[in-house]
Parts: structure tokens; C-alpha cells; sequence
């Protein structure tokens, strides 16, 4: 059942990612040059959308809150997220994307994965090297801004409703799609 | 007005998926299936990679730091492939597949190797574009896995839930990313 789960839920994400042209370089890099903001706009409106959607259906226990995930802040995650962000300019390709993108037959997309794959094993090679280093000093461990499984995590705001936090940034990301430009370039 | 509105069917596209996904089974990412298919290619060469024992606990552990993390939790996955998570990631390639076999617009055969933004600035040397497109790759998932998630996990589905680390990832990126997209692609002249 989890595996046709897997092969349901992949395929819906992969062309759903297809479809927003999130697999498409020219329209990642064109983003970061503050060009065309397309994609921007899907991204801003896709996480608005689903945040409000989570939050309203888990305060009806519609969600069951052991889903939540929150992970660990450390100052990994900012550097980590800093070089990650070096390769995404120059190759157009995040991990998720490449994927997809080799899905739809673009080649320069299976050199990134191959170079990823590469990356991964440098990583796990490292590792043990690098993991009691300043790299993994905990900022705050693992919190969100609102409440979502108190039983496993802390939160910022907790005197405050969780859906009328989350809604109301929710609501901010999805009125920044709107109002950012679209792009004129393909 | 139909190609104004094409961000939305995109961006209500994504957001239903996601919500689905952490709805029915956990949150999506991405980036950590890299390491099983590595771990899985390592094995081939070194038995003693991963090591099982049904009477320990955890019940799978490795020779290697990072696999060993988070009481076996890679090792588990490279021992056992058929998971949700890398069965997951498998199938994205049948999604981009399909979508691209059903859209009207056709990629270009010299779009699949060097994007147009990349042929203004660097002309039609596909091999320059390969070579800096695997270097990124590198650089991508290393990144990724020291900051533990990619732009699935991180930044999408931890924003969707709040999570801080979610906002502190996408600064890191952004802080990097849009300053050297920038300066990288510039045109001449």
C-alpha cells in the first residue's frame, strides 16, 4: 500500500513540477536574476496554499499530527543552504528538479545527478570528520513559528491559535504570488 | 489571461501535492535518496558496508559515520530499496516523463543540454555546460546534506509547517544563489 502510495504520490509530484516548469534551468536561473518571476510565484502560492490547507484540516484532526516533520536548525543549514545555492544558480537544477528533468529527457539534467551522487559520497566521506564542529551548533533545535505536534516539538508562538498564525502567513505568501510580476521572458 | 494565470494551475498543482503527501503518508524530499543510491552502488563493492543484526538495536548499522546516523536510518534504506521514500523519487522520473509527453510545447533538442540563458552568455560549447552543470551537482547535494534537506524538504515542506529551519535554508540559498545567477549570467558588453 505504501509503495503504490510512492509510485502515485512520485509521479503526481514529478509532473506537477514538469508542468510549473520548476524542471526547466533557463526559468530557475532566469528567477534567481530577478527576471522572470514565474516561478517564484509557484513556489510562494504552492507553500501559502498548502500551509493553510494543513493547518486548517489538522485543527479539525482531519491531519494526524504525528505527520508533521520539523527539522533540526543548526548552522549547517544556512551554510549548507549557501553552497547549495551556488550550484543552483550555475546548473538551474535543485535535487528534486534534476530528476524530473531527466524524466523529461533534458541531458545536461542526468550530468547534475551524476555530479549530485558525486557530491553525496564527498558528504558521507567528510562526515565523520566535520560532525562535532561549530557546523552542527543547534539554533533553537528542532522548532516551527506555530504549534504543530507539541508532543515532539517546540514552537515560538504558542499563546496563539496555530491556524490563525499560520493562516495569516499563509494568506501573506499566497498575496505576494499575486502581486509579483509575471515574466516576459520564456 | 489563460498564460497570465499559468503560475496558479502551477503553484495549486504543487500545493495539493504536497498537502497530500504529508496528509496521507510524510512529509516530501528529495535529496537523501542521493545517498541510498550511493550507499547501494558502495555495498556492491564493500560487504561490510551495512551490517544486520535482527537481535540488535538498532537492527541495521554501518562501517560509515553518516550511514550510521540517526540509529541506522540510511543503512536501513540501502539495505532495504524498495521503501517509500527512494520508490518515491524513482517515480518522479515517470511524472516529468509523462508531463513532458503531454505538453503541446516540445523541449528543444539544444534546450536539453544548455538552457538559453546559458547559450547568450556561453554560446553553443555544450561541453563547458556539462562539466559546470556537474560541478553544481556536486555542490547541490553537498550542500544539501549538510543542511540535512534540499528545496523539497527544507524549503517547501518545512515552510509549509513553519519550521524555522525551513526559513533559515531559504536564506542561505537565496544569499548566494541570486547575488552569483547574476553575476555569472550577466551578458557581455
Amino acid at each position: 500500500m505504501t509503495i503504490l502510495l510512492a509510485v502515485l504520490l512520485g509521479t503526481a509530484f514529478g509532473f506537477a513540477l514538469e508542468q510549473a516548469k520548476a524542471s526547466n534551468p533557463n526559468k530557475i536561473i532566469n528567477m534567481l536574476r530577478l527576471k522572470d518571476f514565474h516561478l517564484m510565484k509557484v513556489i510562494l502560492f504552492a507553500i501559502g496554499f498548502s500551509s493553510l490547507l494543513l493547518f486548517l484540516l489538522s485543527s479539525m484532526n482531519w491531519i494526524d499530527i504525528g505527520h508533521f516533520s520539523i527539522k533540526i536548525s543548526y548552522s549547517g543549514v544556512i551554510i549548507g543552504g549557501a553552497i547549495l545555492g551556488i550550484g543552483f544558480a550555475v546548473g538551474g537544477y535543485c535535487p528534486g528538479t534534476s530528476i524530473v528533468a531527466a524524466g523529461a529527457g533534458r541531458k545536461d539534467a542526468l550530468i547534475f545527478i551524476l555530479g549530485g551522487l558525486l557530491g553525496a559520497v564527498a558528504y558521507m566521506l567528510v562526515f565523520g570528520i566535520i560532525k562535532d564542529s561549530f557546523l552542527f551548533n543547534k539554533m533553537g533545535g528542532a522548532i516551527s513559528l506555530v504549534e504543530t505536534n507539541p508532543l515532539k516539538y517546540e514552537a515560538l508562538i504558542n499563546n496563539v491559535s496555530a491556524l490563525f498564525v499560520a493562516g495569516i502567513i499563509a494568506i501573506v505568501f499566497m498575496l505576494i504570488a499575486f502581486f509579483l510580476p509575471s515574466g516576459n521572458e520564456n | 489571461m489563460n498564460k497570465d494565470l499559468s503560475w496558479l494551475k502551477g503553484g495549486l498543482l504543487l500545493g495539493i501535492v504536497f498537502l497530500t503527501a504529508i496528509w496521507m503518508v510524510k512529509p516530501i524530499g528529495v535529496s537523501t535518496q542521493f545517498v541510498i543510491v550511493d550507499g547501494i552502488v558502495w555495498k556492491i563493492f564493500s560487504k561490510e558496508l551495512i551490517q544486520h543484526n535482527q537481535n540488535a538495536e538498532p537492527e541495521y548499522s554501518s562501517t560509515n559515520a553518516y550511514l550510521n546516523k540517526n540509529n541506522g536510518k540510511y543503512a536501513s534504506g540501502i539495505a532495504n530499496p524498495v521503501n517509500y521514500g527512494f520508490i518515491f523519487v524513482l517515480s518522479m522520473i515517470l511524472g516529468g516523463f509523462l508531463s513532458s509527453r503531454f505538453s503541446k510545447k516540445k523541449i528543444q533538442q539544444k534546450d536539453k543540454i544548455s538552457p538559453k540563458v546559458w547559450r547568450d552568455k556561453f554560446g553553443e560549447n555544450h561541453n563547458k555546460r556539462l562539466v559546470y552543470t556537474f560541478v553544481a551537482g556536486f555542490l547541490v547535494l553537498f550542500g544539501a546534506r549538510l543542511a540535512g534537506g534540499c528545496t523539497s524538504g527544507h524549503m517547501m515542506s518545512g515552510m509549509m509547517q513553519t519550521s524555522v529551519s525551513g526559513y533559515l535554508f531559504a536564506t542561505g540559498v537565496f544569499a548566494t544563489a541570486i547575488p552569483i545567477a547574476i553575476i555569472f549570467f550577466k551578458p557581455k558588453k
